[in-house]
């Protein structure tokens, strides 16, 4: 078949069909204020491949990369060391493929690659069953609320204060449609999370409650006694999981009750990528709940022959065999991102990502005590793994501005994630892994001594 | 204890105000074998016609519809473990649900053995 490009009368019949005047019509969603009105302006309309990537060149050099820098961005998304050997074997031909496979026993490499990631993810989570990944965090998080409003048929969503802002707004937008009450809050500006307050929020209507380990302000929750206050309710415990690379140092949240874990797995062999494609992960304590799972799964089993091999299975979940009836209208894994995962965790094994955390956690340390010396900061933490909550007696965002103008990018001010709550103003969010150094705290600590003076 | 057939392939047994229901013998051998089934909640009230149970074959998700209104009393908890009950003993061992028969009336359209065999021998 030929390529050829649309004619006008082509275009004007598919507009009439479906009783638009314009292609503008398709547009009216959205707002004016958004929409381009007319050529972008001071862009040449033709300009050499040369000519493009000296200027595309000369842009980028405007920025100041995390890795040129200080770095101590986290909030949900974390700079590690990925080896090179990662990208070299995710980029054979036999694994290089972003989607999930539709025609899936025939790829059995890919299916095979699939069970061992679902393998490390539920062993790593304490969990009995992980499903084959999902988009990101924030979209799992989400498939596991609902998937709580499926097993306990309530409704009532409960989140906590200390769940990533950005995890609330995807819950409730995916929420506007469907039967679900979100019933979010403030964090507290506190050392330790309030336990106490999150459970008092949970009554015998509540569908799941929310909780984030270590949580957005990098404080170590006490799950424990949140499950069993959860499960005396009926409600069943949602452990949202940023950081993966925690779990090499503190307990799984399967191991302390939690019945649905769901995280982001961006940390373990995907990059920061500007953002994205991250790799949602998901999965449950307690087998009895794998029917309810959104996603796909992959299974073992045996051929004909009696050899080892591998399925998607459980499949009657999905929207490709069961359409409004599914659990979830996922019907796809981030397969790419999953293979990073799994081969960046196969890397490490057990005692390599133990070892990882334990650095992680020593240099947060290292740079709270150091942080902690500087006039006028204060560490707000009772607990933190690799990241942590730093009060700076002024206004975050103008000093974090500050701070990037010297060349350290010293942090997220929580203003930027709560604009609307006074007391975070002068709040820091300070992330520290393995790819900072000891001169990177310094330099940091220097600075801040300097600005803040 | 009179028997009733849909033609959705279940099949109902009515003793006094209670009914036991199932799928039929030729149900689960168009269905292959069966690995799951759903059972609706004790005390759900269904709607004749409307879902009552899924069954999940290595073939196929099915919906099983309720053949009559009523309130479900029971579930048949032997099939959680051995879901290969309805291949083997479909019409007895291998019953779904047992309800509480809201309507009698609603008895009257269905098939007996005799008309549900003309109509299985009609597909």
């Amino acid at each position: 078949m030929r390529y050829l490009p649309l004619t006008d009368n082509d275009r004007a019949d598919m507009l009439a069909t479906i009783g638009a005047a314009s292609i503008d019509d398709l547009f009216v969603d959205v707002p004016a204020e958004a929409q381009l009105d007319g050529p972008i302006r001071d862009l040449p309309m033709h300009a050499s491949e040369m000519a493009v990537e000296r200027h595309m060149r000369a842009l980028s050099k405007k920025n100041l990369a995390a890795a040129d820098a200080p770095f101590f961005l986290g909030a949900g998304a974390y700079r590690h060391h990925v080896p090179a050997s990662v990208d070299h074997i995710i980029q054979r031909g036999e694994f290089l493929t972003a989607y999930t496979p539709y025609q899936p026993e025939i790829a059995q490499g890919t299916l095979q690659m699939l069970f061992e990631f679902q393998s490390q993810v539920a062993r790593l989570y304490g969990c009995a069953v992980a499903n084959a990944s999902m988009y990101d965090g924030s979209t799992a998080c989400w498939e596991a609320v609902a998937m709580a409003g499926r097993v306990t048929r309530r409704n009532r969503a409960v989140l906590s204060g200390a769940l990533h802002p950005h995890y609330t707004q995807v819950i409730k937008t995916m929420a506007k449609f469907t039967q679900d009450e979100i019933a979010d809050a403030q964090p507290s500006v506190q050392g330790a999370p309030d336990a106490d307050g999150l459970i008092d929020r949970i009554d015998d209507q509540t569908s799941c409650v929310v909780v984030q380990y270590p949580d957005i302000l990098g404080r170590v929750s006490n799950l424990q006694a949140i499950s069993d206050a959860a499960h005396e309710k009926g409600a069943l415990v949602i452990t949202v999981v940023t950081e993966p690379v925690a779990l090499g140092a503190i307990q799984a949240p399967g191991d302390l009750g939690a019945d649905i874990v769901v995280g982001e797995g961006q940390s373990i062999g995907v990059g920061l990528q500007f953002g994205g494609p991250y790799l949602g992960l998901f999965a449950v304590r307690d087998k009895k709940h794998v029917r309810q799972m959104p996603g796909r799964l992959c299974g073992e089993t045996v051929d004909a022959e009696g050899k080892r091999g591998f399925v998607l299975t459980l499949s009657t979940r999905e929207q490709h065999i069961r359409r409004e009836k599914a659990t979830s209208n996922i019907c796809t894994n981030s397969g790419l991102c999953a293979l990073a995962f799994n081969v960046h965790m196969t890397l490490l094994g057990e005692t390599g990502l133990r070892r990882l955390a334990a650095e992680n956690h020593r240099l947060a340390c290292v740079a709270a005590d150091r942080l902690a010396k500087v006039p006028g900061v204060s560490v707000l933490n009772d607990s933190f793994f690799n990241e942590f909550t730093v009060r700076l007696g002024q206004d975050a965002r103008p000093i974090v501005r500050t701070l990037a103008d010297r060349g350290v990018l010293a942090g997220v001010a929580l203003d930027r994630l709560y604009p609307d709550v006074a007391a975070f103003a002068d709040s820091l969010l300070v992330a520290v892994t393995e790819t900072t150094s000891e001169d990177d705290i310094e330099a940091l600590a220097t600075a801040l001594e300097e600005v803040l003076s | 204890m009179p028997r009733y057939y849909t033609d959705e392939h279940e099949w109902i047994d009515v003793e006094g105000d209670s009914a036991t229901v199932g799928i039929t013998d030729y149900a689960q051998e168009q269905l292959g074998d069966i690995v799951f089934v759903e059972l609706p909640d004790v005390g759900s009230m269904l709607d004749k016609g409307g879902d009552a149970a899924v069954v999940e074959s290595v073939k196929a998700a099915s919906d099983v519809y309720a053949p009559i209104t009523g309130e479900v009393s029971e579930g048949n908890s032997g099939l959680e473990d051995e879901p290969g009950l309805v291949n083997s003993s479909p019409e007895e061992d291998g019953w779904f649900f047992r309800m509480i028969i809201g309507d009698k009336d609603e008895l009257e359209g269905l098939m007996d053995a005799k008309g549900y065999k003309t109509f299985v021998d009609s597909l």
